[in-house]
């Protein structure tokens, strides 16, 4: 259960701890704390969860409770590239459910889940609004239409592949070659 | 003040703000319920299955939401009653691993003494079973939780928040999905769980165990 953070968010939960006070700690502010920090962090990390319990002086479970009830929250971190899958009524007509689970087997990860080295996560979206393309899932901000399980592979193989390339080129750089 | 009700075809005099359900129980008329607590002020009345019809109402209610304040006529035994709590008796076990020789709760759980009343089967019939993943969960320091025994009837989470209103329980999730469970850490709202065991105690279903060590 203990999520490790980089430096960048455990300053970001440090500074969220200090302004706290500022919002109050009746009850009725737990909803929107809790939306404060997810807008600010992404997500909503373990400690996050104990510190907004601590402050409005509920238990943790019962702020975890509430927070689980709202699909807005979530409790992974969001991957580099977050894969979203369409589900919406003409993705989901044509298949949609075997790109998610495709998807869900390659990342060996589920919906909602984010993989060990944060490269990817995978989630579940409505529609697009490109619904003559279904199915359709986006990698990022990249629109991919008329996905098939054989596409799955591929795409996650890209995404690797560019972060490879990228970090060779950071290296090219740095040694002046 | 005593006020007298008609139920079936038996008189009763009961104490003016008792709940109807409380009443009939007392009274020895059993109606089926599950998520009914004495103690607590509200009831959820989240299992629907204390149904009664009440005279000069023109649908069955929950009778553990009536409080009593004047004399009514009850039935507790209509072809509407009966419907509605095979219904929801139904519904529960759709949602139910029947697996009664495993389960710690066999011969004391209120869903085979309810199902017995009500002669409803065990078995799924004309409903499409949905278990949920995992069909354990260990969240909880001291405790596993059964999502597959349990019936949402929410009593684990009252009796621990009647401890000092804090509870180390919770629902989580939403719909289908939603189960009991605990965030999980050894903090100052779980640290009393190693030696309370009133949520175990309660859980109608055997749905709470405690961890073997």
């Amino acid at each position: 259960m203990d999520m490790v953070l980089d430096p960048q968010e455990e300053s970001a939960l440090k500074q969220i701890e200090t302004e706290l006070a500022d919002w109050g700690n009746e009850r009725s502010r737990l909803i929107p704390i809790l939306q404060m920090i997810q807008e600010r962090m992404d997500f909503l990390p373990p400690r996050a969860i104990e510190v907004v319990a601590q402050h409005l002086g509920i238990s943790a479970s019962e702020v975890f409770g509430v927070a689980t009830f709202y699909n807005q929250f979530r409790f992974t971190p969001p991957g580099k590239n977050p894969v979203k899958v369409c589900l919406g009524t003409a993705c989901h007509v044509r298949g949609a459910d075997i790109i998610l689970e495709n998807f869900e087997r390659k990342l060996e990860i589920k919906e909602g889940e984010t993989t060990t080295d944060r490269e990817f996560s995978i989630d579940r979206v409505a529609c697009v609004g490109c619904c003559a393309l279904a199915p359709v899932a986006l990698i990022g901000e990249i629109v991919h239409g008329k996905m098939a399980p054989s596409k799955v592979e591929g795409l996650i193989m890209r995404c690797q592949i560019e972060k490879e390339m990228a970090e060779r080129a950071s290296r090219k750089k740095e040694t002046g070659e | 003040m005593m006020i007298s009700l008609t139920i079936d075809d038996r008189q009763i005099q009961v104490a003016g703000g008792t709940s109807l359900l409380k009443a009939c129980l007392d009274s020895g008329i059993y109606i089926p319920h599950i998520c009914f607590m004495e103690e607590s002020d509200r009831s959820p009345a989240s299992c629907r299955l204390c149904w009664v019809e009440i005279e000069g109402h023109s649908w069955p209610v929950t009778a553990c939401t009536v409080t009593i304040d004047h004399p009514i006529a009850v039935k507790t035994d209509t072809p509407a009653v009966r419907h509605l709590q095979r219904s929801a008796l139904q519904l529960l076990l759709s949602v139910h691993r029947v697996e009664c020789k495993k389960c710690p709760a066999n011969r004391q759980c209120v869903l085979q003494n309810i199902a017995r009343f009500l002669e409803v089967g065990l078995k799924p019939g004309r409903l499409q079973r949905r278990l949920k993943e995992p069909d354990v969960d260990g969240s909880h320091p001291y405790l596993d939780h059964y999502p597959n025994r349990c019936v949402l009837c929410g009593k684990c989470i009252r009796v621990c928040r009647n401890h000092d209103n804090r509870t180390a329980l919770t629902f989580a999730g939403r719909g289908f999905h939603t189960v009991i469970r605990s965030f999980g850490r050894f903090d100052s709202d779980t640290v009393a769980c190693d030696s309370c065991r009133a949520c175990v105690e309660i859980c109608p279903v055997g749905a709470l165990v405690i961890r073997e060590a």
